[in-house]
């Protein structure tokens, strides 16, 4: 799947990286606990979190996590959307909040990254 | 040795959106460095986490990253309260984060079990009162 997919499934708002859009997403994660976030190995996955702070970035940053997707309308600060660009991260931002989103992508093909 | 590099981090212990910056630091000097990604994942992941574990826990410290062609070695020291219990607070699930830390995404006591997952090395010492200092090293 696509972010451009996720982004038409989820009706998402595009906060920045309006140019990766077509990237290739394998795995998805949902979850509000950034370490818990840590534990899991994924491979080119798409974070659904309800956390919009600076260390939600990093975390996407540190995992190589290609999109980020604020549930809830949460919308980032500057500060975070320059944090991204610089990490080449995709963030998206939905009304929709945290089951729905998983719901939806999960029964569009979408599954969870592997344990380790 | 020649072909090692020696980097120093200060970590600020007041400022909990700065927490990462010394990691972000280190992920792209490997990349640069042409590392193998796996490796700069585990190296970005477990110093992450002890990068936060110091600002949350212990008000900052300072981290020493050694990289030589084959491995990259963390060293984090704190002078912050110490662990009375490590065997427990390495279990997964422990955690004695304040409410207002959890609300920021930590505390879900998943850090120093992920350090030493994704470590190759991982020693952590610690004394009450003292501080903690924790050792870890990832090879490629
Ligand atoms: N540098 C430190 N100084 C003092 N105590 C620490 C330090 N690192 C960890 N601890 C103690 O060990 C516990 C477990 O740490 P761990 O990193 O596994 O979980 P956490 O930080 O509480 O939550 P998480 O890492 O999942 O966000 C902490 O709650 C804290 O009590
Ligand atoms: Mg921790």
């Amino acid at each position: 799947m696509t972010i451009r997919e996720i982004q038409k499934i989820l009706d998402a708002e595009v906060c920045c990286g309006e140019e990766l859009l077509d990237r290739e997403v394998h795995t998805a994660c949902g979850s509000d606990l950034m370490s818990d976030v840590l534990a899991f190995v994924k491979d080119q996955a798409v974070l659904l979190t309800g956390l919009c702070n600076p260390q939600a970035i990093r975390t996407a940053e540190m995992m190589d996590i290609v999109c980020l997707v604020f549930v809830r309308s949460k919308v980032p600060t500057d500060t975070m959307i320059e944090l991204a660009r610089e990490n080449d991260l995709v963030i998206l931002s939905t009304k929709l909040a945290m089951f729905p989103s998983c719901g939806l992508l999960y029964e569009n093909g979408l599954r969870g990254g592997s344990r380790i | 040795m020649s072909d090692a590099i020696v980097l120093k981090y200060d970590v600020p212990g007041d400022d909990f959106t700065r927490a990462g910056e010394a990691s972000s630091d280190i992920k792209q000097k490997l990349r640069k460095m042409g590392i193998p990604p796996e490796a700069i994942r585990k190296v970005a992941i477990s110093m992450y986490e002890g990068e936060i574990n110091m600002v949350i826990h212990a008000h900052g410290g300072q981290i020493t990253v050694e990289i030589t062609p084959e491995d990259v070695d963390m060293l984090l020291e704190d002078h912050g309260p110490g662990i009375a219990d490590i065997e427990q607070a390495m279990q997964a699930g422990f955690s004695t984060a304040p409410e207002d830390v959890r609300g920021l995404g930590f505390g879900a006591g998943m850090g120093l079990p992920n350090m030493k997952k994704y470590s190759d090395e991982f020693s952590i010492e610690s004394e009450v009162g003292v501080g903690t200092t924790v050792h870890m090293k990832v090879r490629f």
